[in-house]
């Protein structure tokens, strides 16, 4: 497989960094691939720009940060802002309508979705955003699948939280079945 | 290797580690950015019927793994250069009363209370010499999770084997970053247990006659027999003395013991060095910036190799000098301004020939840093 870089970023609290540790962990141990996940560590706890960074490959990852990711996703205008930039060429970046704005043009896809404004509509509870944030994701991309997703989050939550969660999945795959990328996600 | 495959934070991986190789007493005050050991410890401990104590500060962890470690148990703690600095003291006494003990400091950035979440390996010399007076010490490292699983059990293994502390020095992208661990089954690497006396009750034991092949029996601290522990010099007794003989006796036994087998405790990764013109030498996360300018430069034809130091006390000049005899060029790859490439320039014939590739700005060294430092010195231009 050609290698995945994706960077997740967002104002602490939406999850971004959980979903970036929740994919990396679904590639390692469902899909038998190689994954390094790192985060920007400072006083970005709650509020201010969250940033986390995920290598996904079939070979050894050595340096583990990511300079130019391709996939890129913002979840807030900050977030936006500050690293839009920092995309590959012909990369995917992934914003929500709610959050963010626009504004310059970047030399990659860009996706954007009513992501929050779907979850909150459908099933009514913003804690799953994050979720429905990487079924998006897999829905464009199919770096892993699904159901690796859902056995994570089976072993890291109680049973009564995989409805919701499955729900939430789902609906971000659904959500980008008409955002799809032309271009194959490389 | 079969085992359960989990995917961790570094200081998780370290904690892994610490239970396979039998710890059973953390003492600890939490500090970024090694705090995630201290805190799967809290309960990863209780479960396994060890003890977990959060002290009031690192002086007082330092002190307390100490007494745990003398009545018998597997002893850590875990801190950063702030806390580090507190715990020289103590590591002196450590090592002048010849006490197992594992020390981890996950490094940020100093002096004082630096950067405390981004990376540096500024601690190198300090880990060697922080503490006062001549002594010898074991300080390991690690790039990858897997290579810090062993190198956190081999810690354990040489504190009991030499009745030393022995530091475990990583570096803030190790400890946070999340990768792949496969965790060995039971028994896939040997442990080292304490060396007990088996003089029973109502014998006189000597706490510091060492036995013929010169290692010297322990006796669980407040268990049958009563001895004396200083940190001042001391007799086989364990009593003060300031008799020279002793003194002096005593001194070149704990940087013997130690210096002498450095072909025992070096361990190292060795990538393509057969060949190469160039050798990188690098340790903890630099190393993976180093193997990835490695990797793409192989791919490039050219020959650069990677010497990865897992240990850093006592410094393996000989396998340095050694595996750089052939090299045109060595570039020392390390987040702080040069403490390993001292050591490298003393153990190779010659010294102008090391450059050293830094990063000092709280910020993981890129392999771009590195080609174009490479560059530079082949005379290519950035």
């Amino acid at each position: 497989m050609e290698r995945s870089r994706l960077v997740f970023t967002g104002s602490g609290g939406q999850g971004v960094i959980p979903a970036a540790i929740l994919v990396a962990e679904a590639a390692v141990l469902h899909e038998n691939l190689n994954a390094v996940q790192s985060q920007v560590y400072g006083p970005a706890a709650r509020g201010g720009a969250a940033r986390s960074d995920v290598i996904i490959a079939d070979s050894k990852i050595y340096y583990p940060k990511v300079t130019e990711p391709n996939l890129l996703v913002c979840l807030t205008q900050e977030a936006y802002n500050k690293y839009s930039s920092i995309i590959r060429p012909g990369g995917l970046l992934l914003t929500d309508t709610k959050y963010v704005k626009t504004e310059r043009r970047v030399s990659a896809n860009q996706v954007e979705l009513p992501i929050y404004e779907t979850v909150l509509k459908k099933i009514g509870k913003p804690i799953v955003f994050n979720i429905c944030m990487l079924g998006v994701i897999i829905g464009l991309t199919e770096i892993v699948q699904t159901e690796s997703i859902m056995k994570v989050l089976g072993s890291k939550f109680p049973p009564a939280l995989q409805d919701i969660n499955r729900k939430a999945l789902e609906l971000g795959i659904e959500l980008c079945i008409d955002a799809r990328p032309n271009q194959p996600f490389t | 290797m079969k085992g359960k495959i989990k995917f961790v934070q570094g200081n998780e991986a370290c904690v892994e580690a610490a239970m396979y190789a039998g710890l059973d007493f953390f003492a600890g005050y939490p500090i970024t950015p090694s705090t995630e050991i201290a805190e799967h410890l809290s309960y990863r401990l209780p479960q396994q019927g060890g003890k977990f104590l959060q002290m009031e500060d690192e002086i007082a962890s330092m002190c307390a793994i100490i007494g745990a470690s003398l009545t018998g148990h597997k002893v850590m703690t875990a801190t950063s250069g702030p806390g580090f600095s507190l715990m020289q003291e103590a590591l002196g006494y450590a090592v002048m009363a010849e006490i197992p003990a594992v020390i981890v400091n996950v490094q940020r950035g100093g002096p004082s209370t630096g950067n405390p979440t981004h990376v540096s390996q500024g601690d190198v010399n300090q880990a060697r010499w922080g503490t006062h007076g001549d002594h010898a010490i074991i300080t390991l490292t690690a790039s990858s999770h897997q290579d810090l699983f062993d190198i956190t059990v081999d810690a354990f293994n040489l504190a009991e084997t030499y009745r030393t502390p022995v530091i475990l020095l990583l570096d803030e992208v190790i400890g946070h970053m999340r990768e792949k661990l496969v965790i060995p089954e039971d028994g896939e690497i040997p442990l080292v247990k304490r060396l007990r006396t088996s003089l029973k009750e109502g014998v006189d034991y000597h706490p510091y006659f060492p036995r013929e092949d010169g290692r010297i029996p322990m006796s669980d601290f407040g268990g049958v027999h009563r001895y004396n522990v200083t940190g001042l010099y001391h007799d086989m007794w364990g009593f003060p003395s300031d008799n020279p003989r002793l003194v002096h006796d005593l001194i070149r036994h704990l940087v013997d013991k130690i210096q002498n087998d450095r072909h025992i405790i070096t361990r190292c990764n060795q990538y393509h060095l057969d060949d190469a013109r160039t050798i990188l030498i690098a340790y903890g996360s630099a190393a993976r910036s180093a193997h990835h300018v490695v990797e793409t430069s192989r791919r490039e034809g050219q020959r650069v190799g990677l010497l990865e130091l897992k240990t850093l006390w006592p410094f393996p000049s000989g396998l340095i000098r050694e595996k750089c005899a052939k090299a045109r060029t060595i570039i020392v790859v390390e987040m702080n301004m040069g403490q390993v490439l001292a050591g490298v320039k003393q153990a190779v014939d010659n010294p102008e020939s090391v450059f050293l590739a830094n990063r000092i700005d709280g910020v993981l060294i890129k392999p771009v840093d590195i080609t174009r430092i490479m560059r530079l010195i082949q005379g290519r231009g950035v």
